[in-house]
């Protein structure tokens, strides 16, 4: 069987200038990440800003190439598919709904826009195909006139989810699509989101660092610490039993709104990640509360058992 | 005990919208107060409001905004600059925008203190570098010598509360100090606002739309929703028992984790928020309400459920959704 997404072994470096201009670091934003992702599943990534989260979407979605590795969509690269034929297959929704629409295009244009572009359809099946889209996640009739600019910021991310879904890809990679958008809202995009999933088959690829988040959507998780995945698990057996430590500490660090249980202290320490410089050893031994001296030296495998994976020392011993 | 900050019955309008329609709000020494809701619904300028900081093109009124028993309305902006950053300090929702990308560290959080204080130079960097300490800064002196964007996220907003402290306020109002950080970050700024808060007595009002972090740090919270306040009472009561039907319905809507069942949706709040003009009458939220009823188009009065909880809705403290099982 062929996943929806398989990804081998997949690198990409950027240089960075530093602030005088002269000296180049390699930016590690994605170290070497291995996953596959089976049809009809919900792969929710988390992890702290700038772990390398939007930079895998995007290999993924083939809007980068890798440094080295491959990122396979139902079998094949994308960088050898024709242009049509990928936004049939695959499609982004992400963060900034305001940012992704064309201002000066009306709603009904900018949801026909990649319908347009395939050619196939007359413009009569394509003004249906846009109506039922629109219906489908909540937009009247009255606000497909509308532009951008007259809608909320929860009936823009609706604009651009019936965007990407209006030819019927089967698979969406979402990276934050409820980070810029109040909780009341983002239960409505959340809800449309698993409800298009089981009407329409979809696989997503789901970014978040909304732990909760990621846990209502998901079927399965990984956590990403500078550039790699650390853990990746069924999402009940990751709540329930995390075993990678940054996985442990960013498990505690969620506040429910459950009173004078305090902030918690996830006991991570001042040092911030560098991806221009990953530490020795295992990645995340400078804030590691549980590191040992080994893990100063020591790359952690990856430790696949019980269908989960985990790149941590301690996990091998136990 | 007498509040130290005390809020009666203030407007902010612009010219084509009311922004804030009558928020009262009091808050005690030591004590932190909440002021969560839906983005637009006039947290950050209510918080300005205090500040005397509006743009230009709002028109503020109220009965009172007092700073123990001075009248902040009555006061000139010569004496309102001096309370600023003096006994009542703000962080900014948007730490870039209120920090100049052109001088150091170091020489922003000095001035605050030569302004207020007189200081030298030399004294105000001594303290500046000693708050640094304080908010966990590891090597401050070198930290000092550095410019904004040379500065994490966390770090800059560790900055800002340090800078807001230089001067021992009384009152520290933090808006959404923590919505742009990463979870952990966000906990270890928290658990330093909190240990600030009951080493030096201050009274934190505190601006956010997660009610997590409402749970977590306040003892009082007040929602708001276009405009007003819609409920305000002790944290515990308003959790556990909410009563107006847009607090029942925010609760609803946030997802819990370990409490999330498979393929159960979550709850939600139809539709969005209203655009309100002048002479809006009723309930701002009788369009997404799903008790409204023809009366909620008359001016809603404030109820009192007892114990400091009040809401502001034409329905009993204990009324149930019909449709509810
Ligand atoms: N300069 C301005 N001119 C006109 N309207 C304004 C101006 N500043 C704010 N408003 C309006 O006032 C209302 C309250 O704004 P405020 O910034 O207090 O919201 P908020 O609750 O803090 O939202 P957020 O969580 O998005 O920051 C909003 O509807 C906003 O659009
Ligand atoms: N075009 C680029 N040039 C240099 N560095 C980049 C570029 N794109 C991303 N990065 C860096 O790569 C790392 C991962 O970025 P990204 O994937 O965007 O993080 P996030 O998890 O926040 O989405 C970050 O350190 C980021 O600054
Ligand atoms: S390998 Fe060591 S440092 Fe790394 S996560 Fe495991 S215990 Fe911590
Ligand atoms: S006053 Fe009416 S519309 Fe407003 S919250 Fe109460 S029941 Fe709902
Ligand atoms: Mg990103
Ligand atoms: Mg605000």
């Amino acid at each position: 069987m062929t996943h929806a997404i398989e990804v081998r072994n997949v690198y990409r470096e950027f240089q960075q200038r530093s602030a005088a201009g002269r000296v180049r670091s390699a930016v590690h934003a994605v170290d070497g990440v291995t996953f596959s992702l089976a049809a009809g599943n919900v792969l929710g990534i988390v992890g702290e800003s700038g772990c390398g989260k939007s930079t895998l979407a995007r290999l993924i979605l083939g809007l980068l190439p890798p440094s080295s590795g491959e990122a396979l969509v139902d079998g094949r690269s994308l960088a050898h598919m024709d242009r049509r034929e990928r936004a049939r297959l695959i499609q982004p929704v992400f963060q900034d709904p305001f940012a992704s629409l064309n201002p000066r295009q009306r709603v009904r244009d900018i949801v026909g826009l990649p319908l347009a572009s395939q050619g196939d359809l007359t413009k009569r099946q394509q003004t249906d195909r846009i109506m039922e889209m629109l219906a489908r996640v909540g937009i009247s009739t009255e606000m497909a006139d509308r532009f951008p600019g007259q809608l909320s910021g929860g009936q823009r991310q609706r604009v651009a989810i019936a965007r990407a879904l209006v030819l019927h890809p089967r698979i969406v990679v979402c990276d934050e699509p409820t980070s810029a958008l109040d909780v009341s809202v983002q239960a409505q995009i959340l809800n449309l989101l698993s409800d298009l999933r089981r009407e329409l088959g979809l696989t997503y690829l789901f970014i978040s660092h909304n732990l909760a988040v990621v846990e209502h959507i998901a079927t399965e998780v990984a956590v990403m610490y500078l550039g790699r995945f650390v853990e990746h698990a069924p999402t009940q057996d990751l709540f329930r039993r995390p075993m990678h430590p940054y996985t442990q500490a960013l498990l505690a660090s969620v506040l429910t709104p459950e009173p004078a249980l305090g902030i918690p202290d996830v006991g991570l320490g001042d040092a911030y990640p560098d991806p221009t410089d990953i530490p020795l050893g295992c990645r995340f031994h400078p804030r590691c509360p549980k590191a040992l001296s080994e893990c100063r030296t020591l790359v952690p495998d990856n430790i696949r058992k019980d269908g989960r994976l985990v790149e941590c020392l301690l996990a091998a011993s136990t | 005990m007498a509040p130290v900050l005390s809020i009666a019955n203030l407007r902010v309008s612009f010219p084509r919208m009311e922004a804030v329609r009558g928020v009262s709000l009091t808050l005690r020494g030591g004590e932190t107060h909440c002021l969560v809701g839906e983005s637009g619904c006039g947290k950050s300028i209510s918080a300005l409001s205090v500040m005397n900081l509006l743009p230009r093109s709002a028109v503020r009124s109220a009965d009172h905004i007092r700073f123990h028993e001075h009248d902040l309305l009555a006061m000139s902006e010569r004496q309102m600059a001096w309370l600023r950053g003096d006994k009542i300090a703000m962080i900014f929702q948007e730490p870039m925008t209120s920090l100049n990308p052109a001088y150091t560290i170091g020489s922003q959080m000095a001035e605050v203190l030569e302004r207020h204080r007189r200081a030298s130079r030399r004294q105000a960097l001594d303290r500046a570098a000693e708050l640094l300490a304080r908010v966990g800064i590891t090597a401050p002196g070198m930290r000092l010598a550095q410019y904004p964007h040379q500065l994490s996220g966390g770090l800059r907003q560790r900055m800002m509360i340090a800078t807001a402290l230089m001067c021992d306020p009384e009152v520290l109002i933090a808006d959404e100090p923590t919505t742009a950080l990463d979870v952990t970050v966000q906990s270890q700024v928290l658990r330093l606002l909190r240990k600030l808060q009951q080493e030096m007595g201050l009274a934190l009002l505190l601006i956010t739309h997660d009610f997590g972090i409402v749970a977590r740090m306040a003892e009082h919270v007040s929602v708001m929703y276009a405009g007003e306040v819609v409920e305000s009472g002790p944290v515990e009561q308003i959790i556990k028992a909410p009563t107006h039907p847009y607090t029942r319905g925010l609760l609803n809507c946030i997802p819990v984790p370990g409490m999330t069942k498979p393929g159960e949706p979550l709850g939600s709040i139809p539709g969005g928020v209203p655009h309100i003009g002048r002479g809006f009458l009723g309930c701002g939220f009788r369009e997404r309400c799903p008790m409204a009823a023809r009366e909620c188009a008359e001016p809603v009065h404030l109820h009192d459920a007892g114990e400091d909880h009040f809401y502001r809705c034409r329905l009993p403290p204990d009324w149930k959704l019909d449709a509810s099982p």
